[in-house]
């Protein structure tokens, strides 16, 4: 066994000190903090006497509990205004940089970060959110975490946290024309099922990964968490330099070139040890769809759900589902063994979220229904991740392209992705969303969410009912 | 800061047989809004005890009398979804010090730690000879020995060993707060700083 992993490289650089027996001592390089999860976490540095120790590694955004239409108001609810309100003032208290609800800066967290370049090759990330695997896709160790360790990070910027095992997945080929990254992922967990992955942190890895975007290897890293994966990560390349080269904060540094040959040394090594290897082949990967409720109950978009405990053809026992918790997850969701869901009508179509709430995702949608119609039983949540994205819509014409077949663009926040703002759906209403979990009411009670990609959405919101993108007549 | 020390624990318990309950159904997103840890233990799985008009789901384990206690047996994957640790505030505020499954997911069991709640991981067969146990006889005393790392049911038999981080284990049974080792180390946190690469 020789060689380090990326995730050995990175964790060794930080690792303040390993307790015997325990945890180790973990250096953060960057806190991203939001509105839910941290007031427990200020109130509590207040009870102790202690301040924040870096508030220039913390950057803060409003996202999960904002209005996503006149964001110009006061937020309506007046405990979710307290709670938006709260963030300020800690912030504006602490010497911590904040983008508010309207702010040019404003969006959703995992968004906003990448974009404005807080996030960087080789840093350890932290944010009280499970979604922060988000930035793995630059070559970083992020992960979730809850309120006291977000209080233990604002006290020390250092956590506690045992080294997970590793897991490396590898991709072979290229995804076919009309499958996204969001199709990856959600096959990669279908196969592995909702625990497949819990102890592990994932490196993705392969041939088909190294011709993703930035914005596709963002989508794939934070669904990392709902195979139970502590995060997952993908060495930089050209690809990362590239986009990182964009932001002129990151590019007018004038150390840039110099870290960028530092971070060419930020991948695995030849020899490195991983304790589980999977391996998947692109080209096999069709569109797909979930129909239960979690993430790992995914089927291709023109399979059949599996009856209780049978192994269906393609995705042989996921998840452990008992008989007992999986018909129950069904009947949720209105559906039976043996059904298929191509046809199947719909009622609500989601674009958005941390997942797919960037510009490609926007592009992708519009290029879609482009000439078409938002089908007229359908209700579109076109959310945008970021100011910055909206803006870049606005520009590139995708906002008018959308709003000329029937689709509003809305204003940045996490929005119908965990409905803690008014952007609810309704129980019994079916959503195709391209958000990253279905559990029960998840987007609202009693809300029956099928998660996809941007083009089954996309379809789904021009046909009103479960379609193949690829049956779809569109320019790429 | 102290907390509440956690040695050896001895109650009745609430069987919940089902496996991946994730944190939206443990705590739905709209209770979030929160700005205090206090509270949430009234709104513990609060769409599974109540419908939309706020009538008691009967059948549901919380809402029948005759399962009660501070020990709750769960199935695979108890949960997983969000980071969100007032998952873990509302199990405590009900009134639970212990959980047991055959697997947790690894966010929540920090979350549970790092806040006294007990993760007991236990193997398949047990867990299924145990929930078969409880449901079957409600009054049933689950017995739970942190420092001996031993989970047991003193009327029966039954019992069986569970791992617990020896760091961890000592900090619960101390009641130790991990903020307060932290702090202990800014010394060294500071001259980790100063001695990285730039």
């Amino acid at each position: 066994m020789s060689g380090k992993t990326l995730f050995d490289k990175i964790w060794d650089a930080h690792a303040v000190r390993s307790i015997q027996g325990g945890p180790d001592v973990l250096y953060i390089d960057r806190h991203y903090i939001h509105e839910v999860t941290s007031p427990q976490a200020f109130s509590g540095l207040r009870t102790r006497g202690v301040s924040v120790l870096r508030p220039e590694r913390t950057v803060a955004t409003a996202d999960h509990n904002i209005p996503t239409v006149n964001q110009h108001l006061p937020v309506a609810d007046p405990v979710s205004r307290s709670q938006v309100e709260t963030l300020e003032e800690n912030c504006h208290a602490a010497g911590i940089t904040y983008f508010g609800m309207g702010d040019p800066g404003n969006g959703i967290v995992h968004v906003t970060g990448p974009e404005r370049g807080y996030t960087l090759p080789g840093m350890t990330i932290v944010c009280g959110d499970s979604h922060t695997s988000t930035h793995g896709a630059f070559g970083t160790i992020a992960f979730g975490i809850g309120t006291s360790e977000v209080e233990m990070v604002l006290a020390t910027q250092c956590l506690l946290q045992a080294r997970p095992k590793q897991m490396r997945i590898n991709v072979k080929g290229k995804l076919r024309e009309g499958v996204t990254s969001k199709d990856l992922i959600l096959y990669i967990i279908a196969s592995l099922g909702a625990g497949g992955a819990t102890g592990y942190f994932v490196e993705y890895a392969g041939e088909a990964v190294r011709k993703l975007s930035m914005e596709s290897r963002m989508t794939v890293c934070n669904m990392s968490i709902e195979m139970g994966a502590r995060g997952g990560l993908i060495a930089p390349d050209e690809v990362t330099f590239n986009w990182l080269a964009q932001i002129p904060s990151v590019s007018d540094n004038p150390e840039f070139s110099h870290l960028i040959h530092r971070w060419h040394s930020l991948r695995s090594d030849c020899g490195a040890h991983f304790g589980r290897e999977v391996t998947f082949n692109a080209h096999e990967i069709p569109p797909m769809i979930t129909y239960g409720t979690n993430p790992g109950k995914g089927m291709a978009i023109d399979g059949v759900i599996p009856s209780p405990g049978k192994a269906g053809p393609t995705f042989p026992a996921s998840g452990h589902s008992t008989g007992s918790s999986y018909l129950k997850s069904l009947v949720y969701m209105g559906f039976r063994p043996g059904m298929k869901l191509l046809g199947h009508p719909i009622d609500y179509v989601f674009l958005g979220s941390c997942t797919n709430g960037r510009i490609e995702d926007l592009r992708l949608f519009a290029a879609a229904v482009a000439g078409k119609k938002r089908s007229a039983g359908v209700t579109a949540l076109i959310v945008p991740g970021s100011q910055q994205v909206a803006r870049q819509a606005e520009r590139e014409g995708l906002t008018e392209t959308l709003r000329l077949a029937g689709f509003e663009m809305r204003q940045p926040g996490c929005s119908s992705c965990l409905a803690m703002n008014e952007d609810k759906i309704p129980a019994g209403k079916y959503a195709v969303s391209t958000s990253n979990r279905n559990f029960e009411g998840r987007q609202g009670p009693g809300a029956r969410t099928l998660l996809a990609g941007p083009l089954v959405a996309a379809a789904a919101a021009v046909t009103g009912r479960i379609t193949d993108p690829r049956e779809l007549n569109w320019q790429q | 800061m102290k907390r509440q020390e956690f040695t050896i624990l001895e109650s009745t318990a609430v069987p919940l047989p089902l496996a991946n309950i994730d944190t939206d159904q443990i705590i739905p997103a709209r209770f979030l809004s929160a700005t205090v840890r206090e509270g949430f233990g009234e709104k513990l799985f609060r769409d599974w005890r109540f419908d939309g008009n706020g009538n008691p789901i009967p059948g549901f384990v919380l809402n029948r009398p005759e399962y009660r206690g501070e020990i709750l047996i769960t199935g695979s994957n108890f949960g997983c979804g969000s980071s969100r640790e007032h998952a873990v505030w509302a199990i405590t505020g009900h009134g639970f010090r212990a959980v047991v499954s055959d697997s947790f997911a690894d966010i929540f069991m920090n979350n549970a730690l790092n806040n006294g709640l007990l993760t007991v991981t236990v193997s398949k067969e047990f867990l299924a000879q145990l929930t078969e146990l409880v449901n079957s006889h409600p009054t049933t005393t689950v017995r739970i020995d942190l420092p001996e790392q031993v989970i047991s049911v003193p009327s029966s038999g039954l019992r069986s060993g569970f791992p617990v981080n020896p760091f961890r284990k000592e900090c619960l049974i101390k009641g130790l707060d991990n903020i307060d080792y932290l702090l202990s180390m800014k010394e060294e946190i500071l001259e980790f700083e100063k001695r990285r690469q730039p």
